[in-house]
């Protein structure tokens, strides 16, 4: 029996998701653009499905558009605010260290075109500060993307606070909410930013659908040109039993997120002070007491991660070291790196994420099978001439 | 048995997998990624690229075992592409291959097969590894298939090494390896060989060093035999010892490097009688079968494309050993493997320090 570990890199879809997404296949095959009926059938699966995001996030359904994911809705929220905005001359971009690739490169493209972008540092703990945006921002920034949790380390970043500072200077508030959203409360309002990206895949839902979600009022240029989809917004007919299975998992995550959350925070503690206790020279990676509730990230002591993955996935555990780059190996995280942590260290590290097929039985196994594997990889370590010599 | 399979993408390597998978041993298939893949430079090349990883990922998938792919860019780095910056600026050429096989796969790469419990690395190398009963060693033996020996590139591994490697398909033909990855329906069945230097697909060896070497003198004179000064090159390291072509020299006669010398950047040039030597001396020489004790008439072959040429070898103590051929060999070069055989079996072998 394989255990899975690694809910933040993607999900297996809940039963409901399944069965309407296999319906939705079937039954919905109609161009939610068309007026005949089998048009007007999609075209209120989607409105379903909208309403249902709007509700997990304290939002309005009009302000939700759809995406093919956390990526597109990230380009969609940096690109399309910066083109929105160049023609007021705010031309700044401003992120953190610690965002996702999707952000990251996209600052870097849009930097390569005469945007002047800045990245904020995070502490030890992997917490930005807002003081440090309030000396960062300029009359002619253009937006701020800060991520809501990490997906390598969980902690949480104060959003509101960020989103108080930006408007102080005119700027708009992204954040990418893609590992927090379904798995903690995500308030739109009360977080005061202006764009937030989802994606349904990492709350159950189905790969492939996403969202973002634009406060109303907020000026944002297309990047996807073609049909009047979307409200004008994202052109492109709707991947319809995706949306409509990124609703019902909305709705699945709204409805059960308080219980589901103190369950699956529970298991991470006894997975991660089991592994504190049963092994030597480990350490948890990031603030513990700011995290979603799912996710720890641990560093073991002359172990390299690599090779603990893999030994770990021959055991049937599926686990992660973080970010996966183009073939599926490790690199070095740039996440533990923009923490300070020293490069053997974030070499070092691995991440357990857990959700809702997790059980108290898989967290048993893994505290189980970890201390020996770890003891296996150190012992060829203290012994550097393994391989003999002449 | 587990046993770790490096897997390149490329039929031998895939056919070797296959073959431990069908034999029944505990097969996992790793592969090395020897370049940063992201950051969109050129890409080293045919050996190692983004298609051959993936190709490995299909094979692995084809034949039913779990495939992983490691990182290894700073050792590649540290252990094989630093070395060959500084052999060529030094004026010599080098053997990259040789070092990746004893410094990389049989070590960073074996070290990490232990990690996982395996017992020993496989490769898809033409060799044969045999136990010698007279003396307990292991042997290293020519692959069957003599066209495409790899033993060469072998030389350097140690006993420890050897008592862990393993080479499926040494003991068959080329032609026996692609039929069975036919037979299997392997997605690489048909795919080229793999050429030349794997992180230098586009063969330009002299722009490569130069990007990781700008200070490399790129100015110095080309003299004949007598010191009579015929022109000027580009740097020591765009040239190899036997080299005919891009010495931008007009002659009537056909003109070849003779030596290259980085203290003064000189290169001699001269025709092609006086490229041959009789004699060699070669320094960290890994004495496979046994250090002699006395001289002993070997075959010693000088490149990977050499007829291995009678010769008297002996040992100099230190590692070093002296080589007399029989008749003259043409371009003895400094930076390349000298290797000796009694038959197939690997006796030992060095690097190449001089020729006179």
């Amino acid at each position: 029996m394989r255990v899975y570990c690694d809910y933040n890199a993607t999900t297996p879809l809940a039963a409901e998701v399944t069965e309407a997404v296999v319906r939705a296949t079937r039954d919905l095959f109609g161009n939610a653009s068309s007026v005949h009926h089998f048009g007007q059938q999609a075209k209120t699966a989607i409105d379903e499905a909208r309403s249902a995001v709007a509700a997990l996030l304290n939002g309005d359904p009009s302000e939700v558009v759809f995406t093919s994911g956390g990526t597109e809705s990230d380009n969609f929220a940096v690109r399309g605010a910066a083109a929105a905005m160049e023609t007021s001359g705010r031309r700044h971009l401003v992120a953190t260290t610690i965002e996702h690739e999707a952000i990251l490169n996209t600052l870097k493209a849009l930097a390569r075109h005469g945007s002047r972008t800045t990245l904020l540092d995070v502490d030890q703990s992997g917490v930005a500060s807002p003081d440090r945006l309030a000396e960062s921002l300029t009359d002619d920034t253009a937006i701020v993307s800060v991520m809501h949790a990490n997906n390598e380390i969980g902690t949480i970043q104060p959003v509101a606070a960020f989103a108080a500072v930006a408007h102080t200077r005119g700027a708009l508030l992204h954040t990418d909410a893609v590992q927090s959203a379904g798995k903690i409360p995500v308030d739109v309002r009360a977080l005061g930013v202006d764009l937030l990206s989802l994606s349904a895949h990492k709350f159950n839902g189905p790969k492939g659908a996403g969202a973002l979600w634009i406060k109303r009022g907020t000026r944002l240029q297309p990047i996807l040109t073609g049909g009047r989809h979307e409200r004008n917004r994202r052109a492109g007919t709707e991947n319809v039993p995706a949306i409509v299975g990124l609703g019902v998992a909305a709705r699945l995550a709204t409805a059960k997120m308080a219980a589901e959350g103190a369950r699956v925070a529970a298991l991470r503690d006894r997975l991660e002070e089991g592994i504190l206790a049963s092994v030597s020279g480990t350490a948890v990676n990031g603030a513990r007491h700011c995290r979603v509730p799912n996710t720890t990230n641990i560093s073991f002591d002359r172990v390299e991660a690599e090779s603990l993955l893999i030994a770990l996935d021959l055991e049937g555990i599926a686990v992660s070291t973080g970010s996966a780059c183009s073939s599926g190996t490790l690199e070095p995280s740039h996440v533990l790196r923009a923490m300070g942590l020293p490069t053997h260290r974030s070499q070092n590290s691995l991440r357990f994420s857990l959700g809702l097929f997790s059980t108290d039985d898989e967290v048993t196994r893994i505290i189980d099978t970890v201390p020996r594997l770890v003891d296996k990889l150190r012992d060829l370590t203290r012994k550097p001439q393994a391989v003999g010599s002449k | 048995m587990r046993i770790v399979v490096a897997m390149s993408g490329g039929v031998d390597s895939s056919v070797a997998a296959a073959l431990l998978a069908e034999q029944g041993h505990d097969v996992i298939g790793l592969s090395m990624q020897l370049y940063d893949q992201s950051e969109g430079q050129t890409p080293f090349g045919s050996c190692c690229s983004l298609d051959d990883l993936h190709d490995a990922r299909r094979v692995a998938a084809a034949i039913n075992i779990p495939h992983y792919i490691l990182n290894f860019e700073r050792r590649f780095n540290e252990e094989v592409v630093s070395n060959f910056v500084q052999e060529y600026t030094a004026g010599r050429t080098p053997l990259p291959c040789a070092h990746c096989n004893s410094d990389l796969k049989f070590a960073t790469l074996l070290d990490r097969a232990q990690g996982l419990g395996a017992d020993a690395v496989a490769t898809g190398h033409y060799a044969r590894v045999e136990d010698d009963p007279a003396n307990g060693r292991r042997l290293l033996l020519r692959g069957v298939d003599t066209a495409k020996d790899q033993s060469y590139f072998l030389f350097s591994l140690t006993q420890g090494q050897l008592a862990r490697a393993v080479f499926p398909v040494g003991d068959r033909p080329k032609a026996m390896v692609r039929e069975y990855a036919r037979r299997l329906r392997l997605p690489v069945a048909d795919k080229p060989d793999s050429q030349e230097i794997c992180f230098i697909p586009n063969h330009d060896y002299a722009s490569f060093v130069e990007a990781r070497a700008p200070d490399a003198p790129h100015d110095g004179v080309i003299v004949d035999e007598q010191g009579h000064v015929l022109g000027r090159h580009g740097g020591i390291h765009r040239f190899t010892v036997g080299q005919r072509k891009g010495l931008g020299l007009p002659s009537s006669a056909p003109l070849y490097v003779l030596s290259l010398s980085p203290a003064d950047q000189q290169m001699v040039v001269g025709p092609k009688a006086s490229l041959e030597r009789t004699h060699l001396t070669a320094s960290s020489v890994n004495w496979m079968a046994g250090e002699p004790d006395r001289p002993l008439r070997l075959a010693a072959q000088i490149r990977h494309r050499h007829a291995a040429a009678p010769a008297m070898v002996r040992s100099l103590g230190d590692a070093r050993a002296d080589v007399i051929f029989d008749t003259p060999q043409v371009a003895i070069t400094p930076g390349q493997a000298v290797v000796f055989y009694t038959d197939d079996v690997v006796i030992g072998g060095g690097w190449i320090d001089s020729g006179a």
